[in-house]
This record gives C-alpha cells, structure tokens and sequence, in this order.
C-alpha cells in the first residue's frame, strides 16, 4: 500500500503509533512529568497503609474491613490516574499549541482517542505497578493476588477513567483552556457517590439510586465483597460493564459533536482560553 | 513530476459565497474566488480582514456559516478526510511540539502523514531548509526562524499539492526570509503545487504570486494580477495599493469624481 493509500483509509495504526510516539518522546525527555506520574500514588498508598495498619490492630470485622481501604484506595487510583493519563495527553496538546496542527493531518477523532487511551495505560502501568509492589511488601496488600477479580475490576475502572476523559477532552476541545480544571476535578465528583471508601447502604435511599447509576459502585462493591464476604460478584461486574459501553458510548459521541461545536466555533485553530 | 491536479482544469481549491460569522461577528461576507492547480496566490488584507479565518475554512479546522468550500474536489470540512493527506499548511497561530527534537516532531507528522522512507524525506527537508545541525536540537531551543523553517519543513513533509501558509516569513531575518522564498518557489515549480500564501510582505507577494486577493472586512476588494494592480491603482509597488485599500483611497477618490 503506498503512502497516498494508506492515508486515505479511515483507520490507520500508523497514526495510532505516530501519536503514541509524540506522548513517549515526551514523558522521556521529562523527568518531572515521569516522577509526577509515581509521587502521588506512593504518598497515597503510605498514608492509607498506614491507616489499614492501624485498624487490623483490633480484632474482629474492622480487621478484616480495614483491607477493603487499601484496596479500594489502589482502586480508585486507577481510576482517577487512568482519566488523569488520557486527560493530561490531550491537554499537551493544547499548552503546546499543536492540536491545530493535529486537526488539519489525516489524523481520524477514533486515532485520536486510541492514542489517548494508549497513553493512558502506560501512564498508569509507569505510576501504579511499583506502587501495587510497595502495598504487597510494605502493607501485605497483594492486588495481583486478586486473580481474575483485579482483571474485572481493572477493566471496568479503565473503561470508567477514558469515558470522563474523552468527554473532558471534548470540553476542552470546545470551550478551550478555561475548562482545564475539568482534567483534575470531574473525576472527584463521583468520588462519593462512587462508594469508594464505604458500603452503598450508608447513603440514604434516594441516593443509592444514583450511586447504583455508577459502574464504579458495583467495582468498590464487589471488591468489599471479596475481602470480607471471600466471594466474586460476577452480576455485579456484569452491569459495571453494561454501564460502562453506555457511557462510553455516550462520552464518545458527546467528544464528536463537541468537536464539530467547535470548528463552528472557530476554536480548534488556537485552542486557548 | 506534477501531481495530476496540477495538469487538471478543475480548480484546486473552489469557494463561492463563503461566510463566516462569529457571534453576531462577520470575519467573512461572502467571498468567491477558484485557485488553479499549479497556481500561487496571496492574500493580502490588514489585521482582522478575515484571511486566517479563510485559510482556517479551506483546511477544513473552521466550519463555514454559509457558502462552499471544495479543496482537490472536496467539500469541506465534511470530505475533509479524502484531501487532508494532500495538503498542508503552516502558520503562526500553531506550534510544533516545544520538547521535542526537530526529528522527533518530523518523524512524528510524517507518521500520522503515511510518509513512506521517513528518515530520507527528513533528510532532505533538512539539507534544503539548512536545518540539519538542529535536527537533535528540542524545538523549543531554538530561534524564531529556526522555528519557523521547521514549520516549514513540516508542512513539506508530505509533498502537499496544495499548500497553505499563513505569514510563512515573518518572523525571519531579510536573508533567510529571501532564501525560504526561492525554496517555496522551487518547491511550487517541481512540485506543480497549487500555493495560499497570507502575508503582510510586499516584497514577498511581488516576488512569488502571480495573482493578488486583497480583503477588507471580510469582503474581496480586489483580485487581479499584480502588474494589473499597480496599473489600476496608478502605483510602483503592492505596498502603495496595498494602503490605498487599507485607507480606503481608492472609494475616497471614486466617490469626489
């Protein structure tokens, strides 16, 4: 295929790879960028290992219920570092006045996000595994001990993590840098609701519906289930999932048309406030 | 060889009734003008005339309010992803990534370009654009021309038939400036490229456009060949026109007779 061709054609993991490649250069050439990406996760998992350290010193069912904090705590970082991964790639672009310049390529919105996702993993396998290590040697908190439940739980809150950050991605696309806060602060808003630290029944009723309306719920759910209860909630994975490809769905399709707002608008040529 | 669009009667780039308005703003009033294949055109008109924003139109990143635009028989920007891999452009309202080598960002735009023997088609934008001893140097690093050649060599990268550049020499010295010249010229006569070149440069627009779109407003108040110009206008040079537009003499003396 030659070169005219393969730039024609509506998906090309060339493009895909060019991407991934400009976010590598990057990290690579930024030590501060790389140690950001540990720094927190590692103060985080001190600080809640410590405080599950404190709690297993009495006996009984807050010994056992003190190691759903750590884990949940590992849980949700990888919610939030996976969505500050995708977000914080796509906000390169704009402090770096190159999202025109990406805009007027062959590069398809679907490349775009891909390499965002891309971007996203690899952020977070950087900052997160010698942190799942420093919770199994320090805290005796083994995530890979999880077996399959960590990989039904992982895929649930990365799917979680990129439907915020594409439709963050959109709002940034749309209304510029003046909606950069969105990147470190939407994913704090389901935090509560999320259940995250807590059971879903502490929450009064009318907003137990509403927690439930959240796929991260059914995650911190399950996971206390299995550290207290020993039991996997499959059904609980299941409607996570089933949340997750509508929301997905939705943020992907909140991106496109936030896009198409704003080539009406006039913004995509400087992307600034 | 040419590019077949460049043996092709169709225009390269078609606009008829092209508007633009930005809350209530008109940056465009229904502008209408063809760019034939092979052709080098300036667009000239003073801050705020509107040819960002009709650069911005044809490479598909804004979309118009009303009218049409078609680029190598293209709309835009709904066919846009039939055409993009045949043009490109530079301007001063992007940068190229600041941390990155100049390899780096090349190697990075020829990848999302499908630009087939990568590391030769950036060797040779280097040795023609004297960019070779920067090429490990991060963008950021490096001067305003030096920048502005990268820029340059990007928008090279995949042999665009058209070509769009936005104040290509701005920022550049005389002499380099003079040098990017006669490398866009070559580039337009071996490549049968069709050009859009927005500038405040006289000199530049005699140099290398054959036909001049002068804006004000929004509107086209002129479109001719240069020496049609000076000759209408009774001047020496573009720069003389150029003012008697921007100044509106021109409507000042029609409307005395």
């Amino acid at each position: 295929m030659n070169a005219r061709t393969q730039a024609q054609v509506s998906f090309s993991p060339r493009r895909v790879g060019a991407l991934v490649l400009r976010y590598w250069y990057l990290l690579r050439s930024s030590w501060p960028r790389l140690l950001e990406l540990i720094y927190w996760p590692t103060v985080q998992v001190l600080t809640w290992g410590l405080i599950q350290t404190y709690i297993g010193q009495h006996s009984g069912f807050f010994a056992r219920a003190g190691a759903t904090l750590i884990g949940a705590m590992l849980l949700w970082e990888i919610l939030f570092r996976g969505q500050l991964g995708f977000s914080i790639s796509f906000l390169e672009e704009m402090w770096a006045r190159n999202l025109g310049n990406l805009m007027i390529s062959p590069l398809r919105p679907a490349e775009f996000v891909i390499a965002l996702m891309t971007m996203s993993l690899i952020r977070l396998t950087i900052g997160m595994v010698p942190v799942f290590f420093m919770a199994m040697f320090f805290f005796g908190f083994n995530v890979y001990g999880l077996g399959f439940a960590f990989v039904a739980f992982f895929i649930n809150l990365i799917l979680t993590s990129w439907a915020i950050g594409i439709l963050v991605s959109g709002l940034l696309l749309r209304h510029g840098l003046g909606a950069e806060s969105l990147a470190w602060t939407l994913a704090f808003l389901i935090l509560p609701l999320s259940c995250v630290y807590y059971p879903v029944t502490i929450l009064p009723e009318w907003l137990q519906v509403v927690a439930w309306m959240l796929p991260p719920t059914y995650v911190f759910e399950g996971l206390r289930a299995l550290i207290i209860d020993q039991v996997f909630r499959g059904d609980l994975m299941l409607r996570a999932l089933a949340l997750n490809v509508l929301y997905f769905g939705a943020a992907a399709w909140a991106f496109l048309r936030l896009l198409e707002s704003a080539r009406h608008q006039g913004t995509l040529m400087q992307g600034g406030e | 060889m040419p590019p077949a669009s460049a043996l092709s009667s169709t225009p390269a780039v078609s606009i008829d009734r092209l508007v633009k308005v930005y809350k209530g703003l008109t940056a465009v009033a229904g502008i209408s003008f063809q760019l034939q294949p092979g052709s080098i055109t300036a667009l000239l008109g003073g801050n705020g005339a509107g040819k960002t924003t009709t650069i911005a139109m044809i490479v598909g990143l804004t979309a118009p309010t009303s009218g049409t635009v078609s680029v190598l028989g293209a709309r835009m920007p709904g066919q846009r992803y039939q055409v993009l891999h045949r043009m490109n452009f530079e301007s001063p309202y992007v940068d190229m990534p600041m941390r990155l080598t100049v390899r780096q960002n090349l190697t990075v735009f020829a990848g999302l370009y499908g630009v087939e023997d990568t590391q030769e088609r950036i060797r040779t934008l280097a040795e023609e654009l004297d960019l070779v001893e920067f090429l490990d140097r991060p963008t950021g690093k490096l001067s305003a021309g030096q920048k502005t050649r990268v820029s340059l060599a990007k928008a090279l990268l995949n042999r665009p038939e058209v070509l769009l550049l936005d104040e290509p020499t701005a920022s550049l010295d005389p002499d380099t400036a003079d040098w990017v010249r006669g490398r866009l010229e070559r580039y337009r006569s071996e490549q049968g490229a069709t050009v859009l070149l927005a500038s405040h440069n006289m000199n530049e627009v005699e140099r290398l456009c054959e036909r001049v779109i002068i804006l004000k407003k929004g509107r086209i108040e002129d479109d001719d060949l240069p020496q049609h110009l000076l000759a209408r206008y009774g001047r020496h040079t573009l720069e003389e026109v150029f003012l008697d537009v921007a100044r509106g003499r021109r409507e000042t003396e029609e409307a005395a007779q």
